[in-house]
């Protein structure tokens, strides 16, 4: 943590050798006592889908938030396109390049499709708003990454689960995002509308300009989209294969090896 | 996938009502675009009591006199109110204060004009500075000491009205003689203080649908932590609406002032508040943030304009007036919820 933080360098991309986009070394994060992270390195190559795993309360959450400039690491190093960065905020960390999507996706339910995905970023003209153009703009977008939904006019409140998702998706994605973060882009969606942010995942995967991270829940979607899965276990990455080379039973396997662990921990605690 | 195959938890659940079928006529399909409109219902609502009265007691009604009095005296002030309140309301909060700042604006221009010896413009600035300071403080406690802003307003609310009373002896005051000729414009003049709403509503019209202060606005109320989320400094929308109502309320009670020629410690106060935020909601803004429309309050306000003096004119005595005014409030906002479900239906 000692560099200041760079800006935008669309140079910077070759800077580093090993072609990883993004990297997070010897990340540890502590609140209080409690160690929710503990010297984590993960890294994510250009283009990729990176799919990270783990239990309820393994320190996914954290360290997305470490990662989208939400929250600082207590110790450890972040490294975007060869450069040591220091993220300040959410803001900066998106005007590096670095976007995330939520899981309460951060749509406004009142406002239009494209005043959603021109949020904070707004066209405007003599300080008044060039809806046309923002509405013209947002429909390419849509149509570029294949989202479909039945007007950019519609209010936000009016679309289905996946819509939304797919909303907030595209809006991180046309903002030029060189990383994008998508923390259970698949929670609480149904199969159909799952399919459809697959697709878009899918898709946004082969024009290969952004390099993704997801966390999941669902082994068999993971190993479908993902090119590379990543195992995060009481604070630390303990797994790490590409995705053709292991399977939903390995995963499994690795799963009910910790639950087994964590009831004889209790049964232990129990007898004591 | 252009289906709707859920609805989102924050959206009004309408059930489905009885939503029209099929191939709609010129006429239905002209209907059912104006019934989409959120201002629709108070429009009607408006027209409905319009031609009533108008019909009715035609030529008291009518006269210029009276509708000079319906939409300049009565009806502005609601207006100009009522359109500061929509904006809080729309980013989820409340100025119940307003009117004690209608209050004691024309009490601050009075004393700096005839004890401290200010010229009339300044001294009238500063009585619409005094507006944006409520505005601040009200912002300050409810943003960065984290009160709720009904609590807020009420207790600044109070604070004003004391200091009113305290300053002004609870009696009324004459105009200061030099800005008789200035009040004119602000409000003594006949029609002046419905010239003054109307371009105030078109201003904030502007405001709330073509720049970033309105949609962000609409944001902080809509979803608070996406719109923090997304970047958008929410405490900073919320002074600044604060700020604008407080300047308006400081706006009326000049003009009020004015307009009756003395300013009277009696005038302001909860009443045109409370009148100002029920416009607003008659109109079609949600008490709960996120929705909200400025010609909806414009008509909302001239609906209860028209109500009140209506009565006035019916000869329906002081007595059960309010009796009146309270029914009419809940059957217009009956309609209004009646046909937000009709609306919901339609869109879908």
């Amino acid at each position: 943590m000692t560099t200041e933080p760079v800006p935008d360098a669309p140079a910077s991309a070759t800077a580093d050798p090993s072609g990883d986009v993004l990297r997070v070394e010897h990340i540890s994060k502590r609140f209080g006592v409690v160690r929710a992270l503990d010297d984590v390195n993960l890294h994510l190559v250009q283009g990729e889908v990176l799919g990270l795993l783990g239990d309820n309360g393994a320190g996914k959450s954290t360290l997305i938030k470490i990662m989208c400039g939400f929250q600082p690491p207590t110790s450890g190093r972040i490294i975007l396109e060869g450069q040591e960065i220091t993220l300040k905020s959410v803001d900066h960390a998106r005007s590096l390049g670095i976007d995330t999507v939520y899981q309460d996706l951060a749509l406004i339910n009142e406002l239009t499709v494209y005043h959603n995905m021109f949020l904070n970023r707004e066209r405007t003209r003599w300080s008044l708003l060039s809806n046309r153009s923002m509405r013209k703009i947002a429909q390419e977008q849509l149509d570029r990454i294949g989202v479909n939904i039945p007007s950019v006019d519609a209010e936000v409140a009016k679309l289905s689960g996946g819509q939304r998702q797919a909303i907030a998706v595209a809006r991180a994605v046309t903002s030029n995002a060189k990383v994008l973060l998508l923390d259970e882009p698949l929670a609480a969606m149904g199969a159909k509308e799952g399919a459809m942010i697959l697709e878009l995942v899918k898709d946004l995967k082969r024009q290969g300009q952004v390099s993704i991270i997801m966390i999941m829940h669902n082994y068999g979607q993971a190993l479908e989209i993902c090119d590379r899965i990543n195992l995060l276990q009481h604070g630390e990455i303990t797994f790490d294969k590409q995705a053709k080379d292991t399977s939903v039973q390995e995963l499994n396997d690795i799963v009910i090896e910790e639950y087994r662990r964590a009831l004889q921990e209790q049964k232990r605690q129990k007898t004591a | 996938m252009s289906e709707i195959t859920e609805r989102s938890p924050q959206a009004v659940a309408p059930p489905p009502g009885p939503a029209p079928r099929g191939a709609p006529g010129p006429v239905r399909a002209a209907l059912n675009a104006l019934a989409r409109q959120r201002e629709a219902t108070v429009f009607v609502i408006a027209v409905i009591l319009l031609l009533y009265f108008g019909i009715k007691y035609n030529s008291t009604f009518v006269s210029q006199t009276n509708l000079a009095n319906l939409l300049s005296e009565t009806a502005a002030p609601i207006i100009i109110l009522s359109i500061g309140e929509v904006f809080l309301l729309i980013c989820g909060e409340i100025d119940l204060s307003v009117g004690f700042v209608y209050m004691l604006s024309p009490f601050l221009m009075h004393y700096l004009i005839d004890f401290y010896g200010v010229p009339v413009v300044p001294a009238i600035i500063i009585s619409l500075l005094m507006g944006l300071v409520v505005g601040w403080s009200n912002g300050f406690l409810t943003v960065t000491m984290g009160l709720p802003s009904f609590i807020t307003t009420l207790g600044t609310g109070f604070i004003l009205w004391g200091i009113t009373l305290t300053t002004s002896h609870a009696y009324p005051a004459n105009i200061p003689v030099g800005a008789v000729g200035i009040g004119r414009w602000i409000g003594a003049a006949p029609w002046s203080q419905f010239i003054w709403a109307c371009a105030i509503t078109a201003i904030f019209y502007v405001v709330l649908n073509r720049t970033k202060w309105g949609l962000y606005t609409i944001a902080t109320g809509g979803n608070l932590l996406g719109a923090r989320e997304s970047g958008i400094k929410v405490g900073r929308i919320k002074y600044g609406n604060f700020m604008i109502i407080g300047v308006l309320g400081a706006l009326v009670g000049l003009q009020n002032a004015f307009y009756t020629q003395t300013i009277d410690p009696s005038a302001g106060g909860y009443q045109p508040m409370f009148y100002a935020v029920t416009a607003a909601v008659i109109g079609g803004t949600a008490m709960l943030g996120g929705q909200g429309t400025v010609i909806g309050a414009f008509l909302g306000s001239i609906v209860l304009a028209t109500l009140l003096n209506g009565i006035d004119v019916a000869g329906i005595s002081a007595n059960p007036l309010d009796i009146v005014f309270g029914a009419a409030i809940l059957l217009s906002m009956i309609a209004n919820v009646r046909l937000a479900r009709l609306r919901a239906a339609g869109r879908n």
